[in-house]
């Protein structure tokens, strides 16, 4: 069924977005990326080693998948804005996956330094997805800003808590004029479907993938589970009812 | 003079380029981006480009993440 996403004009064949992190090997990631079916991938901006090769960079291109470089790791403004402005020259994308945290025990979005980083980017001409809290506040904020979508997270990054906050993440998708990504939190296919049921318009995900047992069926686990979901919204579920209702009619004697 | 790339100091000769920086790294051309003291310098002035004194190079390339 085709149902593409458009972000910023863009369209996309896939509702899942992954990330590479966390993979045991090149093999291993590249396995996982071709089961997920994605056409958007994450990657993180660290130093080069010396004499090193550009592994991740040369992958995405071999399989045809846009590279979504991050600001992982950034704690201030400044620090994302110039991760951005470093990723765009490296990998020749202007779009951004804009993550600034707070700590690492939480990896928390900051508000303030998200929404500063959020301007000059935008105002730089980047397209800018932010990753957020799953703030109906701050996803409309980021929104106003002219970020091309806005990315709530279930629950903290790598913990696979799922969807900690459904009625927050409704509301966010209920008002949303931007696509809205479910991005962080994800721990199992289950958590991808209730995403979609919410009314996200797709998931991002890493470590649910990259660190299951089988990363590859978890990969296709993962794309089902987003299907479904999707699937499900269109369709419109039942409203939910306090007593039963019996589907057949009637009782066989009279 | 001293010239740090990456958290390496390394000795240039003045004069020395950003592109020399990158020659004595031994870093891929492609899939890289370059900060010279804070600022990202685009590829195409890579050559003329002069590393000051103390300069501090850092190049960076997409790991896995995310």
């Amino acid at each position: 069924m085709d149902d593409p996403l458009f972000i910023a004009g863009h369209e996309f064949g896939s509702r899942l977005i992954t990330g590479t992190g966390g993979a045991a090997s090149l093999t291993a990631l590249e396995q996982a990326l071709i089961a997920s079916g994605t056409e958007l991938t994450t990657v993180a901006m660290r130093r080069a080693d010396a004499g090193g090769g550009t592994g991740v960079f040369d992958l995405l291109r071999r399989l045809g998948i846009a590279p979504l470089p991050n600001t992982a790791g950034c704690r201030s403004a400044a620090e994302a804005v110039l991760t951005a402005q470093l990723a765009r020259e490296a990998l020749g994308t202007n779009w951004i996956k804009l993550e600034v945290v707070i700590d690492e025990d939480t990896l928390l979005p900051d508000p303030v330094e998200l929404t500063d980083a959020a301007e000059q980017l935008i105002d730089q001409g980047f397209v800018v997805l932010a990753y957020t809290n799953d703030d109906p506040a701050l996803a409309t904020r980021l929104e106003q800003l002219g970020c091309a979508a806005v990315m709530p997270l279930g629950s903290p990054i790598g913990t696979g808590l799922g969807i900690r906050n459904p009625h927050n993440i409704e509301m966010i998708c209920s008002r949303a004029s931007v696509p809205i990504v479910l991005d962080a939190g994800i721990g199992t296919a289950s958590d991808a479907a209730f995403a979609m049921e919410l009314g996200c318009d797709a998931v991002l995900l890493a470590s649910a993938v990259t660190r299951a047992h089988d990363p590859e069926r978890m990969a296709a686990a993962m794309r089902s589970g987003v299907e479904a979901g999707r699937l499900a919204v269109q369709a419109g579920r039942i409203p939910r009812r306090y007593w039963a209702e019996a589907s057949s009619p009637g009782r066989p004697m009279g | 003079m001293n010239v740090t790339i990456n958290g390496e100091r390394y000795e240039f000769e003045r004069g020395a380029t950003l592109a020399d920086a990158l020659e004595r790294f031994r870093s891929p051309s492609r899939g890289v981006a370059v900060a010279l003291d804070g600022a990202v310098i685009p590829r195409d002035r890579w050559r003329e480009t002069e590393l000051g004194t103390a300069a501090t190079v850092e190049i960076v390339t997409a790991v896995q993440g995310g």
